[in-house]
């Protein structure tokens, strides 16, 4: 017989809304109930799925094109799911024929936007667009020089260094689908990092994490993502020095790089 | 040079840490470094090599170079030689037999313990199957005390993890609630902050010790800020119970996490001198996980199970009440599937147990591994077969900060019926008292008691 916790009602339910957790699930004996063992088994088959999927990047570059964008599609040197998961190093740097097509495209840029599926196609195929848009509008009213916005299949982060270096911009911002939570499948993360060159540490990059509906929303990522390019081009860096006074900003998902992350 | 020859074809190694990363099970972290046996025949000719090789051999040639790494000095110099003496003539396969026969027990491992070097442990575990690690593992308990007794014959602990994504007082507070209503709680109250922001910390600390002050409860807490942090706090007198730090088995691993065996000492004399334990002293909680050495750039081209059983050499010289593994945090390039994080649990308790440490470990994986939670029953029993220490109580196994799963409150309960376990004596008998469990010791379907309701106006 299952028993639902039986403490008076109302002090379980304000305890239950305190927190996103899982807590107070219905227990059968030592084990959890039918229903609440199936909701956790649809919970990370919905997270194991979004590490799965592909970006669909025809779509994403119609879409981006019929904004009239100008972008390029790229490869990182990890040629399925399997290498990209087991091999960080090869999802951190461009395939030949990619770096071939990006150096032909160099220029004087002050920024370049990137975006990779990462772990969540589906973060990407959901927000990246959303907050791209309202970036490119605030920058639309000053004198920043944008590269082609960059499509790249199976990259890591620091591919955006590989990117920004080759293509000769001066800030690299990549937008890419975070390691999904098993209550947050498709959280995207938007990394910045000042002189991109091969090497950089994480150290050297600021963050804007769980950018989605329910975390930090489009338009206060663009907000915070554009008051960081600025602060990076007036003070030439990003990264842990450029934290303090970012934490200045309204709450929300500000932060440098943790180790555990 | 190591050699061995097996139906005619010759296996050459150059040098004993190329010996070790060859015979480790295989797993992606080396050969993500590039170090792992080429083949299984390989593997079985490393193996083979290694298990006829004397255990003396690891007090004179240094994995890691002794003059470039204080941990690599404080394992030799702190090598007890009159411990060594009973297995100084075995090779380490003549080891193995000897930690698996009947004559060798519980005491017979305890006097071993600092006459044990981390490779020898490490060696051996590489030549033994799962099987092995746990039948040894589970001859040794390892006993330490702060407010209450872990370790026990019989008992199971586990730590409260209440971890929420803003560090919302509300929400830790909910979740520990219900931890304590599930019996879980006996290893440690201990929150990851969200924030390693000092004034968030020390709120988090004032937190937690007002729920233990409440609630009279015989356990400890612990916010696992970063020591430099802790330490900061404790000279504001914050209710420091355990001074927390991840730990790596090299000390270029230990820089990447800003700290040195220096620091360590400092922030255990500070706790120590607090005196907050009431039936002992053990004040250190680490953490540590394969793979950490080789993500940081600081592993010598040596197996990320050897670096860890290296770690485990740092936390012995500082009498820590906890420590655990982290086992399937970190990733699938460092441990692909639900058997390679299996296979490195067990390995882990293995070495930390024969080295002396109250080993738990977070049966963990992230979404991006290839294991789901069956691979974590499996793990969580094998682990309780063999005696683990204490294990991890996440609400619904799923912790919403640090976006990985790990084991449940329920999970504990599970396995503490399955195999007759029971809480550390103080915390059994505070859960009686309270009345959320009965006579066998059973937790009771009842109304929260009566002394939970200050938390509940609080909430």
């Amino acid at each position: 017989m299952a028993d639902d916790r039986p403490a008076p009602l109302d002090k379980i339910a304000i305890l239950r809304s305190a927190t996103p957790a899982r807590i107070f699930l219905p227990r059968a004996g030592a084990a959890l109930t039918t229903r609440a063992t199936l909701d956790f088994q649809l919970a990370h088959a919905e997270a194991r799925d979004a590490v799965e999927e592909r970006l669909d990047a025809d779509r994403l570059f119609d879409e981006l094109t019929f904004r009239g964008l100008t972008a390029v599609r790229v490869k990182s040197a990890a040629r399925d799911r399997r290498s990209f998961l087991l091999r960080p190093d090869l999802g951190r740097k461009l395939d030949d024929d990619s770096r071939q097509h990006l150096k032909a495209l160099a220029g004087d840029y002050d920024l370049a936007f990137v975006i990779a599926e990462g772990l969540s196609a589906r973060a990407i195929a959901r927000h990246a667009l959303p907050v791209l848009e309202r970036a490119l509008q605030s920058l639309g009213q000053t004198s920043w020089k944008i590269a082609p916005i960059v499509l790249a299949e199976q990259g890591r982060v620091a591919l955006g260094d590989d990117i920004g270096e080759t293509l000769g911009a001066r800030l690299v911002a990549v937008f890419i689908g975070e390691r999904p939570g098993l209550s947050s499948p498709d959280s995207m993360g938007v990394y910045l990092t000042f002189a991109p060159r091969v090497g950089r540490t994480d150290a050297e990059r600021n963050c804007l994490s769980n950018i989605r509906p329910q975390g930090l929303s489009y338009a206060d990522a663009a907000h915070k993502l554009i008051y960081l390019c600025n602060e990076a081009r007036r003070r030439q860096l990003t990264g842990v020095d450029l934290k303090d006074e970012a934490n200045t900003l309204p709450s929300g998902e500000l932060r440098t790089i943790d180790a555990k992350s | 040079m190591y050699a061995t020859t097996i139906l005619g074809t010759s296996y050459r190694f150059p040098d004993l840490k190329t010996l070790m990363a060859k015979a480790t099970p295989l797993r992606s972290g080396d050969c993500l470094a590039g170090i792992a046996a080429a083949s299984a025949a390989e593997r079985v000719a490393a193996q083979m090599a290694l298990a006829d090789l004397p255990l003396s051999v690891f007090l004179n040639e240094a994995l890691v170079p002794y003059e470039e790494d204080e941990v690599t000095r404080l394992i030799l110099d702190g090598h007890d030689r009159n411990a060594f003496a009973p297995i100084a003539s075995l090779t380490v396969g003549e080891f193995r037999d000897w930690l698996l026969s009947d004559a060798v027990d519980e005491d017979a491992l305890a006097a071993l313990t600092f006459g044990l070097t981390p490779e020898m442990a490490a060696a051996v575990s590489k030549i033994c199957r799962n099987q092995d690690l746990i039948l040894v593992a589970a001859k040794r308990r390892v006993i330490t005390k702060f407010r209450n007794t872990l370790g026990l014959r019989g008992r199971l602990s586990s730590r409260i993890q209440p971890n929420h994504p803003t560090d919302d007082a509300r929400g830790v507070l909910a979740s520990a609630i219900d931890g304590l209503l599930l019996g879980n709680g006996d290893a440690v109250i201990g929150v990851n902050p969200a924030s390693d922001s000092p004034e968030q910390c020390y709120e988090l600390l004032s937190l937690l010790d007002e729920l233990r002050e409440t609630l009279s409860i015989p356990t400890q807490s612990c916010v696992l800020a970063h020591v430099t942090t802790t330490l900061q706090l404790m000279e504001r007198h914050a209710p420091v119970d355990l001074v927390f730090q991840s730990i790596g088995g090299t000390q270029a691993a230990n820089s990447s996490f800003a700290i040195d065996l220096a620091l360590l000492r400092e922030s255990r004399e500070a706790a120590l001198a607090l005196k907050r334990g009431t039936v002992g002293d053990n004040v250190m909680y680490f953490e540590t996980g394969q793979g950490s050495a080789l993500s940081a750039n600081a592993h010598w081209n040596c197996d990320q199970q050897t670096l860890e059983a290296r770690a485990y050499g740092v936390a012995r010289a500082f009498d820590p009440l906890l420590v655990n593994t982290v086992v399937g945090f970190i990733g699938p390039e460092y441990l692909f599937d639900g058997k390679q994080i299996t296979r490195a649990a067990l390995e882990d308790h293995f070495c930390g147990k024969l080295l002396g440490l109250p080993m738990g470990c977070d049966v963990c994986y992230t979404n991006h591994a290839e294991a789901d939670q069956n691979d974590m029953d499996d793990l969580l029993t094998l682990l309780a077969v063999a005696g683990v220490n204490y294990v991890m109580g996440v609400p619904g196994a799923d912790d919403i900060m640090l976006n990985y799963q790990s084991t449940s409150y329920h999970d504990v309960l599970a396995v503490r019926r399955m195999l007759n376990l029971a809480p550390a004596p103080e915390f059994a008998q505070w859960l009686a008292d309270v009345g959320l469990t009965d006579a066998r010791g059973e937790l009771r379907p009842l109304a929260l008691p009566a002394s939970f309701a200050p938390l509940l106006e609080r909430a």
